[in-house]
């Protein structure tokens, strides 16, 4: 059965009625996904087994009326970059293909605490290096909207798991838009955190200064309740930050009164898609008419943005990754003459192209001879973009403009073509610069029935403030009520 | 900036990656594409711009040198390749 039409808070309440079971819960989710993923392939393990143990174990707690957590017997899925103790965790790629984490990340730990129930990892790019999910050493996801379509990337396996109903809620990661931009292009709501609110700990690196973990849920409000359970300090992550989480379901209902919304220009220029542009606008129209007031404003070294990014997440990911050396973990090549032709041959057989288009860029980077020329030059123009929204931010309360500039792409047609592929992150990557948090929210559908999603910018640690005005929105609309149309082996 | 397959060969051997014939072909051209997108930056004049590698205040962060339990040897032991003993096993490094 297809267990549409509730959010993850509804169940919650229907679980703590004991309208319903958890274990029923997790019984009949299974059944859907075993009929359905066939056709989305959204995860890489799935764990029914386990699941249903934890699915008992609340089911008891909650019969005899002991204390629950905040997600209790509520399903999730797992980003397959996360690490989850005991479960395996291969980051999409054959280097890591066998590995089982001695220890759980702090968000899987938050989530355990709360009693959520993890029902498997998702799919993703190979190590969060891409913007389709076609980058996975294992699979392609495919869009529950339109199965000849990609679900965007990186965290294109936790989009998918939510849009098509396998879990109400699901962790991603956003380097450069990689929770963002799937969760505009399979139409679901997607958060990313200011930088150091959730802790990295037990994420695989990839650029450390921009990484972030983020959500992906039905609607706005499970998005502040699983915000809510992952955010906040932990001293295991030398970034993260020492300030204190507000409840973000409280007072969510403000509304936009008076609200200053500014409206980079560069972010409507050339390359956008039409009918993304018009579901913008009118989104913009509808939060007038609400009380907003929406300023023109200019963030001038946008168009810099993209090469700033490929600069500084490569030369991050090149020290990041050098760690797979088949030495501690993961894939080891078979024959080897010495140490070196072991490193050489079991990295080279371990990592997908786009992984060593990505090492090999960004050592480029770093080496002597070019490293002021470029990871010197990227690091400053980093500033200047930072300051473009400091600027913003003194003239306006939120910044509003598309998520991706087009409505989810057909698999296979920008594979070919690596900076064809990071140009569909240019209205993405410039938060994860500056650090300051971004939301995505279904805003429209194309002609073909494609999702369109928008993006809510603010400054750092203003999460609350962006899920209320996200919230006066989505009350006032039914783009994230619809659903795909799905159909698995039993009809 | 366009570069050659010397160049490839430099950078493959620094990031202990081996390449086929036909993909440093490969890599030659889509490096040089995106190398040629990124010299956009040189547009600006950054000369008293400062570097930003963070974008929030990030400072050392010391605590006290306590005793946690540490992740047990077995465990740390589980997902290597080879092991010998309570050693990770790896070919001969001194020829």
């Amino acid at each position: 059965m297809r267990l549409s039409g509730h959010t993850a808070l509804q169940i919650r309440e229907k679980l703590l009625s004991r309208e319903i079971q958890a274990s029923d819960l997790v019984g009949q989710l299974f059944k859907w996904i075993k009929d359905i993923e066939p056709n989305v392939q959204a995860f890489i393990t799935t764990c029914e087994k386990e699941a249903l143990e934890k699915a008992v174990e609340i089911d008891k707690k909650i019969i005899n009326r002991q204390k629950v957590g905040l997600l209790a017997g509520i399903p999730i899925a797992v980003k397959d970059n996360i690490c989850t103790k005991n479960l395996t965790t291969t980051c999409a790629s054959k280097i890591l293909q066998n590995f089982i984490p001695p220890y759980d990340a702090f968000v899987v730990k938050r989530l355990k605490e709360e009693d959520a129930i993890i029902i498997g990892k998702t799919n993703l790019d190979e190590f969060a290096m891409g913007s389709s999910t076609e980058n996975s050493g294992y699979k392609i996801t495919r869009n529950p909207w339109n199965h000849e379509c990609v679900p965007g990337g990186s965290s294109g396996g936790s989009a998918a798991a939510v849009a098509a109903d396998f879990s109400f809620l699901a962790l991603g990661s956003d380097t450069g838009g990689s929770v963002r931009q799937p969760a505009a292009l399979c139409g679901v709501v997607g958060i990313k955190p200011t930088y150091g609110r959730v802790s990295r700990y037990g994420l695989i690196a990839f650029g450390s200064s921009l990484d972030q973990i983020g959500t992906f849920t039905k609607d706005v409000k499970d998005a502040a309740l699983l915000l809510q359970v992952i955010a906040g300090y932990d001293s295991y992550d030398s970034t993260s930050a020492q300030v204190s989480v507000p409840d973000y379901l409280q007072r969510i209902e403000s509304g936009v009164k008076g609200l200053r919304i500014g409206i980079p220009k560069e972010y409507f220029a050339g390359g956008l898609n039409t009918e993304v542009g018009v579901a913008v606008k009118d989104a913009l129209k509808l939060y007038e008419k609400l009380g907003a007031t929406v300023v023109d404003i200019s963030l001038p070294h946008t168009e810099y943005a993209v090469a700033v990014y490929y600069i500084v997440a490569n030369a991050e990911a090149s020290s990041n990754l050098a760690r797979y050396d088949g030495v501690k973990y993961g894939y080891r090549t078979g024959e080897s003459r010495g140490i070196i032709d072991m490193y050489c041959r079991t990295r080279s057989e371990g990592f997908g192209n786009e992984v060593k288009r990505r090492i090999m860029l960004g050592n480029y980077a770093l080496s002597s001879g070019y490293y002021d020329a470029y990871y010197m030059k990227a690091s400053k123009v980093r500033n200047l973009i930072k300051s473009d929204f400091d600027a913003a931010f003194e003239k306006v309360d939120c910044i509003m403009c598309p998520t991706s500039p087009v409505p989810a792409f057909k698999i296979g047609e920008r594979a070919n073509n690596p900076l064809e592929m990071y140009l569909s992150d240019i209205y993405t990557i410039p938060a994860n610069l500056a650090g300051i948090p971004g939301i995505s929210i279904p805003c429209g559908f194309s002609k073909t029935g494609l999702p369109i999603g928008m993006q809510i910018l603010a400054k750092h640690f203003e999460e609350k403030k962006i899920l209320q005005i996200a919230y006066a929105f989505e009350r006032e609309t039914d783009f994230h009520l619809k659903k795909p149309a799905l159909k698995g082996s039993t009809g | 900036m366009k570069i050659d397959k010397k160049t490839i060969e430099y950078i493959a051997n620094l990031s202990r990656i081996e390449l086929s014939n036909q993909e440093k072909e490969t890599f030659v051209h889509q490096l040089s594409d995106i190398l040629a997108y990124i010299e956009k930056l040189n547009q600006l004049n950054t000369q008293d711009i400062k570097p930003m590698a963070y974008s929030i205040n990030t400072t050392n962060v010391l605590r006290d040198d306590k005793l946690e339990p540490p992740i047990s040897r077995e465990d740390a032991l589980v997902n290597a390749p080879s092991t010998m003993g309570v050693f990770f096993k790896v070919p001969k490094v001194i020829e």
